[in-house]
């Protein structure tokens, strides 16, 4: 499971481009404990420019933890990140660089509880990029009227439903410009009929060539819109291939056992 | 049984006024000093945080006399800090201001620090992934939050805090509770009038602190 043999298996890129300006995301023997959890165990991924990855597996698995790690929202024990040629910095203002080109989309949302939802996409932009206020507002609309929530820019988030505070989030982090996007179960907290709003959005910028890492339980998704996806299991990749490989023949048994369970029903 | 108060001889008003300004000038300095407190006790540098828990508990825990006295006695009478007062009213006067910015600060940061723990920590993950600094995080997110859900125990301490402003009377600062001692000498026939007298004064003051804070929390509550 080197990043050698991963990067092989990957179907996009340029032939003729040099390897090392490819590989936008690398993790290399990656630990993690969570006291005595060992959460992460020997994590080596690669994740080129322009890929989207799709990191499924049961619970407890560590694929949150693994997406966390990415920009190090979780410290690691051992191993190093690097994100576009440059390793991870522990803290300070360096770290706070990075992260700024990293988007990040959670579970729960996490919008700014006190700001509107304008403000929430452009706070970023003001305070990090220093953006002028004018340009930042005018990027902001047009980023949720591309994620279709346009009209409720001067709501708060909790008078929005789910789906739409969810695509509120994603504009959020698009609005850093990131290199990457980095999405923790993004429909997980959703209420069924949300959950296509949501991924019709990811769809649309996983076409538009985002780079994108995503740990979901939504098969669907990792199925149309995925190059390569990764299964998770007791903090180990188990295995990784592309959709239609890994969902048709997967070669490991935990693999067959997780999708027996969640695909027969 | 009221008489005395038209005798001219006492200067009610102008003693609560000094009582209302050092309620006000101590409200706005531990506010200040509170939410710094506040800050160094969630900050990651170790150091800060030992030495908010550290000055917290140990100021907090202190009688306020004694808090005050000691700016008194240390500070002036020791050091000859005066902080740039001459007449000895000033003198008690800025120095207990002093000394109620130094102990309501401990208050005012415990009660925003019971604010802070009420914002989910996602909220902090969120700002921290836009790339803003641990001092954004705090300014921009977590504070703002923090301190509307603080409100209602902020609205006490600034009540306990124009109370606890009698306490200026140890070390001569002309306030309300100095003018009580000199009337309850003066008019111990009258001495329930006295005390009536000075109860309404501090109503007046605290009531609508209460009302206004009660109504406040209400308006600012940041909705989830």
């Amino acid at each position: 499971m080197s990043g050698e043999s991963v990067s092989k298996s990957v179907p996009r890129g340029p032939e003729d481009t040099p390897r090392a300006t490819d590989d936008l995301v690398v993790l290399s023997g990656v630990n993690k404990h969570f006291g005595a959890l060992h959460v992460l165990q020997d994590i080596d991924l690669t994740i080129s420019r322009g890929e989207v990855v799709v990191v499924i597996g049961p619970s407890g698995s560590g694929k949150s933890t693994l997406c966390r790690t990415i920009n190090r929202l979780e410290s690691v024990d051992s191993g190093t990140i690097t994100i576009d040629g440059k390793p991870l910095p522990a803290e300070g203002r360096e770290l706070a660089r990075l992260r700024s080109d990293v988007g990040m989309v959670f579970q729960s949302f996490n919008l700014f509880a006190h700001k509107t939802v304008l403000e929430n996409v452009m706070l970023g932009q003001i305070k990090v990029r220093k953006t002028e206020k004018k340009a930042a507002e005018e990027k902001a609309r047009a980023l949720l009227d591309r994620v279709g929530v346009g009209t409720q820019a001067d709501k708060y988030p909790a008078q929005l439903s789910g789906g739409q505070q969810q695509r509120v989030a994603i504009a959020r982090a698009l609005a850093m410009g990131p290199k990457v996007m980095l999405f923790d179960e993004p429909t997980s907290a959703l209420d069924p009929e949300m959950i296509n709003e949501v991924l019709e959005v990811m769809q649309q910028l996983a076409r538009d060539g985002m780079t994108m890492v995503v740990v979901t339980h939504e098969m669907g998704f990792a199925r149309s819109a995925a190059n390569r996806v990764v299964f998770m299991a007791d903090g180990r990749i188990v295995e990784q291939a592309t959709p239609e490989e890994f969902f048709s023949n997967p070669r490991s048994d935990r693999a067959k056992d997780f999708l027996s369970k969640i695909l027969h029903h | 049984m009221f008489d005395f108060l038209d005798s001219g001889q006492y200067d009610l008003l102008g003693a609560f006024w000094v009582t209302a300004k050092l309620a006000l000038y101590s409200a706005i300095g531990s506010l200040i000093w509170g939410t710094a407190l506040a800050a160094m006790r969630v900050s990651p540098v170790p150091l800060m945080r030992g030495f908010g828990t550290t000055y917290v508990n140990l100021v907090r825990n202190t009688p306020l006399t004694v808090v005050i006295v000691a700016c008194s006695f240390g500070l002036d009478q020791t050091l000859g800090i005066t902080l740039g007062a001459d007449r000895s009213e000033d003198i008690g006067f800025r120095l207990a201001i002093l000394g109620l910015i130094a102990y309501t600060g401990t208050f005012v940061c415990e009660a925003l620090r019971s604010g802070i723990n009420t914002v989910p920590a996602g909220q902090a993950e969120a700002a921290r992934a836009l790339g803003l600094s641990f001092f954004q995080v705090l300014t921009l997110v977590v504070l703002p939050q923090a301190f509307r859900a603080a409100v209602a125990p902020l609205a006490n301490v600034l009540i306990a805090l124009t109370k606890n402003t009698t306490v200026a009377a140890a070390i001569g600062a002309a306030e309300a509770a100095l003018l009580m001692r000199e009337m309850i000498e003066n008019e111990a026939d009258a001495l329930f009038a006295v005390f009536a007298v000075f109860a309404f004064g501090f109503i007046v003051l605290t009531l609508p602190t209460g009302l206004f804070f009660g109504w406040a929390a209400k308006r600012l509550a940041v909705k989830r």
